[in-house]
């Protein structure tokens, strides 16, 4: 059979989505960024929200955000994005406004501003990444570092008494009156994959029939800052990431 | 005919914002400013003009608000008061990163720390040397009436959009707690979305019929190519150096003496010159309205055909460096008379301050 | 024409409102006008001051040395402004709670028993009012439709019915002083 043959449409079963961009992204292979970057490429082209898409990009590795999805970006300050995404969708109230923020930005330095936008219910999404560490810094602790966990500024891991608990955020959002859906998911099986894609879309529609606050936590791997394969980081989360960060709904209004 | 009004210059603010057709206030309270964000909630301007008005939870995510706001070329604005302007000195580096336009009204207090509720002048290297890190400049307009406080907005938005770049009106307790009469400016109407879009083709705002993603961010972390921003932004800032510089006289035909004041304690130094005039000496005042750019030229053009300088701040001694530098030359002599911590000297004071320092014009 | 006024006393006896009435009148007069609130963090107790000027021509500094007239409200208020009157000018003050009087004899001193004359008319507030009446009288700075017309601009509407009582206390003040 010639290659010509097999690189027909018909029997095409996977391609690039259109929004996502030819850069190529510095993100480590085996990243969970990758896939969420290509879910939310996907989304906003099959929900036809190319042209009336603001993207926020966080401070840390997600910071490049806006070099991979091909919708207008800002970049913010570090942990401020929901602040800006708070005034991008008031005053462009036609436009779906989401963040895109990981553990840190949104659950240390950004706290205050997380849970503001969220308790104000601006109409926004924030899609939060939560993989127990700071990666591009280098690997440091994360507000939701796991107890024992090793990181560059806790290499015995993390104690109690030294570095105080790992930060379970999401469940304090749902609280809020104004949050209208907040999740945790995951990316590290197909199914999985398929979960997050359909709680990314009911937030975003959540935002565009302006309903409030959608929160949706994906946790996540960082093999880099964890030193372990890939394989090996997706399992490790899931033996020990979940207990901490059970996955499903947290509040569905 | 124009309506003559009677209002606090924190009050003239909040309407001249309205009726310039800004599009958002994002603030947080704090004295002595608080009126503005007060009487913006007052006057509802969502229910006539679709301007939005948001109390934040704090100075950083309502300079960030702004930040968020102007990245989609919306005209936007904060205020707030010294501490609470070093908390917004983040978000106002990142705004002249990323070369937005957006407007910040700092209404002084005596610091350093928490400090005093009193008017004060202190926060003048921070508003005109940068604030925040990097290399940057803000437009600094220095408001000393009522008038000026709500004319300002007009112009600080104006300058901001020509340039790219945030401008702050940088008023003390004084002007922003004092009522006087003002005549506001007409109402305009908000830009419409395509005017937004026309007048703002880098603004991040939905791609809608534009081809190319727009991107508004402050990284670059290729040097090469840092370096070519850092350069633009100079570029700009000399643009507004050639162009920009404002500053107001009185006396300077005959004077003999110069003093040099900004914002409202210009006002007291007047009185104390007309004072002194009426007892025959010859005493000048410039008054620089642009603190950035400063009127360095006119300022050395001035003093060069005095005896002696007296700078007048509620502070330390902080434009007296700026002068000192415009001077550049051994004479004249340049004194400085400022009181902290939020005393306002009277015109008396003043006056004897410049006896101790030019005791032969008393003669 | 210039009026330089300065009106002291405790927070919360009116004295930023009085000024406030003031300056309004001024602007119905056609006069140019300041208004500089002392502002602290009290909103009630504490001392509170205001200047005002009034004049027909354009007013340099809103903060004065000396004035033309001063209305003091409290002991403290005058030990502080009482040697700042300039010399042939007004002292307005209330007796009431002042142990040591004032002692200037280069100024005209005019006590107004404004405290006695709000348990006479059985309402507190009209202190004010009552000071202002006999400033009014002793300063007739600005006219009194002209005041009038201020305290409806300075007043909100729902208490546009309290507009007679303020007027009643305005003539009180007036009659206090008359012939003095």
């Amino acid at each position: 059979m010639d290659f010509n043959d097999i690189i027909r449409p018909e029997n095409k079963v996977y391609s690039r989505p259109r929004l996502l961009t030819d850069n190529i992204t510095h993100y480590c292979p085996g990243c969970s960024h990758g896939v969420v970057h290509r879910i939310i490429a996907e989304l906003l082209d099959e929900m036809g929200l190319e042209d009336r898409t603001i993207g926020i990009a966080p401070v840390g590795c997600a910071v490049f955000a806006y070099n991979y999805i091909d919708v207008d970006w800002i970049e913010a300050a570090h942990g401020r994005a929901p602040a800006l995404a708070t005034a991008a969708s008031r005053l462009n109230p036609e436009c779906l406004v989401f963040t895109y923020q990981g553990d840190g930005d949104l659950a240390a330095i950004g706290t205050a501003e997380t849970i503001h936008a969220c308790n104000r219910g601006e109409n926004i999404v924030i899609i939060f990444i939560n993989n127990a560490i700071y990666g591009m810094t280098g690997g440091q602790m994360a507000p939701t570092t796991l107890l024992g966990m090793k990181t560059a500024t806790t290499p015995y891991g993390r104690r109690v008494d030294l570095n105080g608990h790992p930060l379970a955020i999401s469940p304090l959002l749902a609280q809020l009156d104004g949050t209208c859906y907040v999740t945790r998911q995951s990316v590290h099986t197909p199914g999985a994959v398929r979960k997050a894609k359909a709680a990314i879309k009911k937030a975003f529609n959540n935002a565009l029939e302006k309903r409030g606050t959608s929160v949706v936590e994906i946790v996540s791997t960082c093999n880099s800052g964890w030193k372990m394969t890939p394989a090996d980081s997706n399992k490790w989360m899931a033996e020990h990431m979940f207990e901490k960060y059970p996955l499903g709904d947290l509040k569905n209004v | 005919m124009e309506e003559v009004k009677l209002m606090k210059g924190n009050e003239a603010i909040a309407h001249a914002a309205i009726r310039y057709g800004c599009d958002g206030y994002f603030g947080y309270p704090i004295t002595p400013q608080s009126e503005v964000l007060e009487t913006l909630a007052e006057l509802m301007p969502w229910e006539t003009t679709g301007m939005v008005v948001l109390q934040a939870e704090s100075e950083v995510a309502a300079i960030n608000m702004v930040y968020g706001g102007a990245a989609t070329g919306k005209a936007v604005m904060t205020s707030s008061s010294s501490p609470g302007i070093s908390l917004k000195q983040e978000g106002i580096s990142y705004l002249a990163a990323s070369e937005l336009p957006a407007l910040i009204l700092n209404c002084m207090r005596g610091g350093p720390g928490l400090g005093t509720i009193q008017p004060s002048q202190s926060d003048y290297f921070q508003a005109t040397k940068g604030g925040g890190h990097g290399d940057y400049h803000l437009i600094i307009l220095a408001p000393a009436t009522v008038q000026e406080m709500a004319d300002f907005v007009g112009l600080g938005f104006d300058l901001a959009f020509k340039y790219r770049t945030p401008s702050m009106i940088l008023a003390d307790g004084i002007v922003g707690q004092m009522m006087e009469k003002v005549v506001l400016p007409p109402q305009r109407p908000r830009r419409t979305e395509e005017q937004v879009r026309e007048q703002c083709p880098w603004a991040a705002c939905g791609k809608g019929t534009r081809k190319h993603r727009n991107v508004v961010t402050s990284l670059e972390l290729d040097s090469a190519k840092m370096e070519v921003n850092n350069l633009r932004f100079q570029e700009t800032y000399r643009r507004i150096e050639e162009n920009e510089v404002r500053f107001e006289e009185y006396y300077t035909d005959d004077c003999e003496y110069l003093m040099v004041a900004f914002g409202s304690i210009a006002r007291i130094c007047l009185k104390a010159i007309e004072e002194a005039r009426a007892a025959g000496v010859k005493i000048g005042l410039i008054r620089p309205i642009t603190l950035w750019p400063f009127p360095k030229a006119r300022i050395a053009e001035l003093a060069a055909k005095t005896k002696g300088v007296l700078v007048v701040e509620l502070n330390a001694g902080q434009m007296i460096e700026d002068v000192r530098l415009a001077i550049n030359a051994p004479t004249p002599s340049v004194h400085h008379f400022g009181r902290m911590g939020g005393i306002v000297p009277n015109p008396g004071e003043i006056i004897d301050a410049f006896y101790s320092h030019y005791p032969e014009a008393k003669a | 024409m210039k009026e330089e006024i300065v009106i002291a006393g405790f927070g919360g006896q009116g004295v930023l409102s009085m000024g406030k009435i003031l300056a309004y009148a001024g602007l119905m007069d056609n006069l140019e006008v300041s208004w500089m609130p002392s502002y602290g963090p009290e909103q009630r107790g504490g001392t509170a001051n205001v200047t005002v000027i009034l004049s027909d021509s354009r007013i340099s500094s809103p903060v004065l040395d000396s004035y033309d007239t001063a209305v003091i409200l409290n002991q403290q208020s005058l030990d502080k402004f009482e040697s700042r009157v300039k010399p042939g000018g007004t002292l307005i003050y209330d007796p009431y709670g002042i142990h040591h009087a004032p002692t200037r004899t280069d100024i005209k001193v005019v006590p107004v028993e404004a405290m006695e004359a709000t348990f006479e008319m059985k309402n507190a507030k009209t202190y004010n009012m009552i000071l202002l009446g006999a400033l009014l009288s002793v300063r007739p700075v600005v006219s009194f439709d002209a005041v009038i017309r201020g305290l409806r601009k300075t007043l909100p509407e729902r208490h546009h019915h309290l507009l007679p009582l303020n007027e009643e206390a305005l003539r009180k003040g007036m009659s206090l002083v008359e012939g003095k």
